[in-house]
């Protein structure tokens, strides 16, 4: 085995690193944090500019996964606004998979330049983990659909230009095989936006559709082949689009405070024989999270779907994250409940955001249970449990 | 960037796969009780080389590299095997270093063992060869020493593994100051490396046991894997699992690299880390954790028959921890390993990217 990233990846990573020390500003970083909107057009269309984004769609262009998960994991690690722009490039990779033309030109080209947004159209209020059972209908009007229904955790929803929309074509047949992806304007009459606050600072959506009505060139995919493209788009999803080393800026913060922090028991916090085993071990989930990323990645490289290894990574990153988050706020104590902004706050209140973080990111993309389903049957090869 | 085997470490695995099938298994760790030594299947394994393979061919063995030998002990970590062979192998590197691998050392016909925690004065505690090994070294202050007397009484114990207390009064000094130092340490954390190897393979292998059993043991009409609460529980382990294996293999490629002359990155900040110590207590402690866990999990589905003598997991269970604690309390090596981390002036004065902007 060889664990050096190779010239390619590596000459990659310093123009990431050198971008990111010319355009990561803390009014970047402050912005995401103030506004609750994780993505930021500017500095995507600055990453495009620097040619770095070509290589940030999944199956596209020269760039290999490997180089996917360098961009990815280089922005997670340095705190940029990368969630908006994985979506983005998530949807532009399955535009590229199974789109047409026409999704090309009018789609694709204009995402890769750093201005356009998409957001996920899956989950519904009654449907979350059994996305499958989603209600949202499209039903044929002579050449068009007309699309009613409602949706919700349409993060970006407010700044997106395109949804991809999965809908309910044909309710008579078993629920996988009635369903359709559409990819559909934002703009177009029917469609409204209500903003839902989450308690981890970001903002997400409900978006409703009442009479949308659209022509089947925004048809994604084969009518009633939804799932074909559920299952190319959670397979980009899940892990190598970033969102498995969200400790790395955690224990960066957690350093840089308990080394300027005095323990209640004398010397600096660093000195803490607890705070050092803590910071040990999540130091390892750290390696450990970023090898099973990157093994997702290697296999995509290497011509596989890497769904499953997708799903190890991410349950196992973000519960490390989890438990790393509870550690440290408890051995902040009060200090460590202070917000952004607030006077003494503990790690300039990166603790009290973490906290706040790390209970979404076992949810989102998949549950821990949903990943802990597709391990059971389909890795380990245990009989169907629902 | 590679995570394929190479070639010819597929045919080391196949070839001691077969062998380990062979010449071990459950049933001879179970019968080799307690000592932890099957005197039989050493003399079929010296037969096959691996004695002295990670030996450097100018030293006269095999030239195997680190990567190579966590092949093996991965291959014998799944069948339990009763040999002790990645100290021996260890050993053999280190005296190789100091010029001082014999043929018999190298052949096997002489056991040798590494004393891998610090002495007590001139005893060595619950060495882990210490009830097999003639030939053992340690380090005492800065001199590596070596004894060659008959392997001391077994102590009994949790993982039945062959430890015995030593006594190092009157050894020879092989050679001494930094050099001395360096070697016994570069010695231990290729210890630490192939103990993490051959603990992934315990936990590999106490997954397959427990899903086997959970697909074919019934229960309320079912199998009693069908059940959600059962199939969480296992779940967790192939993720865990294989990043124990993957960070293990990273340890051994970057210890590969570190003796050819190629230094490792310690950058915290950036989870950026190829250094061999740091990688290799990162192994130990992550694969300790993975055997520790899937032993535990796999032996609670198994229900009573898991603590049953007569079946194979609680034999699992009881190596994942005998080797986890061998060396040191997985918190304190998360604090030796977080010093390692600490230490690194590229990683204590550079400046993070967004300290401070609130």
């Amino acid at each position: 085995m060889d664990f050096s990233l190779g010239e390619r990846a590596e000459s990659f990573r310093t123009e990431v690193r050198a971008f990111l020390g010319e355009h990561l500003t803390p009014t970047v970083i402050q912005q995401m944090h103030t506004t609750g909107t994780f993505n930021n057009k500017d500095f995507n269309s600055a990453l495009a500019e620097a040619g770095l984004l070509a290589g940030a769609v999944p199956g596209y262009g020269n760039r290999d996964p490997i180089e996917l998960y360098v961009l990815f994991n280089e922005l997670e690690k340095a705190g940029a606004p990368y969630e908006g722009l994985a979506v983005t490039m998530l949807v532009a990779g399955v535009v590229h998979a199974v789109g047409t033309e026409f999704h090309h030109n009018e789609v694709l080209k204009p995402l890769l330049t750093g201005r356009y947004t998409c957001c996920l159209g899956y989950s519904e209020p009654d449907h979350g983990s059994d996305v499958a059972a989603i209600t949202t209908r499209a039903i044929r009007d002579g050449k068009d659909w007309v699309i009613d229904g409602q949706k919700m955790w349409t993060t970006m929803a407010h700044e997106a230009d395109w949804v991809i929309l999965l809908t309910r074509t044909n309710p008579d047949v078993p629920k996988h095989k009635g369903l359709t992806m559409f990819l559909v304007p934002m703009d177009l009459p029917g469609i409204e936006i209500q903003p839902v606050a989450t308690m981890a600072t970001e903002r997400t959506n409900a978006t409703f559709y009442d009479g949308v009505r659209l022509g089947d060139q925004w048809r994604l995919g084969e009518v009633d082949g939804g799932w074909n493209v559920m299952g190319v788009a959670l397979a980009f999803e899940r892990g190598v689009m970033g969102g498995t080393n969200p400790a790395v800026p955690l224990l960066r913060h957690i350093r840089d405070w308990a080394a300027n922090t005095p323990s209640p028991e004398g010397g600096p916090l660093l000195d803490d024989p607890l705070l050092r085993e803590r910071m040990g071990r999540t130091a390892i989930a750290n390696q450990v999270s970023q090898l099973l990323t990157l093994r997702a990645a290697w296999i995509a490289a290497t011509g596989g779907l890497p769904g499953l290894e997708g799903s190890m990574a991410k349950l196992y990153a973000t519960e490390r994250y989890q438990q790393a988050v509870g550690w440290f706020q408890q051995m902040a104590g009060a200090e460590g409940l202070l917000s952004f902004g607030a006077s003494h706050a503990a790690a300039n209140g990166w603790i009290d955001y973490d906290g706040r973080h790390s209970p979404v990111m076992t949810i989102y993309g998949g549950t821990t249970e949903i990943n802990r389903n597709n391990v059971a049957e389909r890795h380990l090869g245990l009989p169907r449990a629902r | 960037m590679d995570l394929n085997l190479t070639e010819d470490q597929e045919t080391i695995r196949d070839v001691f796969a077969a062998f380990f099938d062979r010449e071990t298994g459950p049933e001879r760790a179970r019968a080799a009780e307690p000592f932890g030594f099957d005197s039989d299947a050493w003399d079929r394994l010296k037969e096959t080389g691996a004695p002295g393979m990670g030996v450097p061919e100018a030293a006269g063995g095999a030239g195997a590299s680190l990567a190579d030998l966590v092949v093996v002990a991965t291959e014998a970590g799944a069948r339990i095997a009763p040999l002790p062979l990645i100290d021996h192998q260890v050993t053999a590197r280190l005296l190789a270093t100091v010029g001082a691998c014999d043929a018999n050392v190298l052949s096997g016909a002489t056991i040798a063992g590494l004393v891998v925690r610090p002495m007590d004065g001139e005893i060595a505690r619950t060495v882990p060869t210490g009830s097999v090994a003639n030939f053992l070294i340690a380090l005492v202050d800065d001199r590596l020493v070596a004894t060659n007397a008959p392997p001391g009484n077994h102590l009994p114990n949790h993982g039945c593994l062959p430890l015995a207390h030593r006594d190092f009064a009157g050894a020879a000094v092989l050679t001494e100051g930094a050099e001395a130092v360096a070697a016994h340490r570069r010695a231990v954390d290729e210890w630490r490396t192939l103990t993490a190897a051959t603990l992934v393979g315990i936990a590999r292998e106490a997954l397959v046991l427990g899903v086997e059993y959970v697909k074919h043991r019934a229960q309320f009409g079912r199998p009693v894997g069908s059940f959600q609460a059962i199939q969480h529980l296992l779940a967790d382990l192939p993720g865990l699992i294989d990043g124990a294996h993957l960070l293990t293999a990273k340890a051994a490629w970057a210890g590969d690299r570190s003796s050819v002359g190629i230094l490792g990155i310690l950058d915290v900040d950036a989870n950026d880390v190829t250094d061999f110590a740091a990688l290799a207590a990162m192994a130990l402690v992550a694969a300790g954790e993975a055997a520790t866990v899937a032993t535990d999990r796999s032996l609670h589905v198994h229900g009573g028959y898991g603590f049953s003598e007569e079946y194979d997991i609680q034999l699992y269970y009881r190596r994942a921890r005998g080797l986890s604690y061998l060396l040191d309390d997985p918190a304190r090596e998360c604090r030796r390993l977080f010093s390692i981390l600490l230490n690194d002036p590229d990683g204590l004065h550079k400046s993070s990217q967004e300290a401070g902007q609130h």
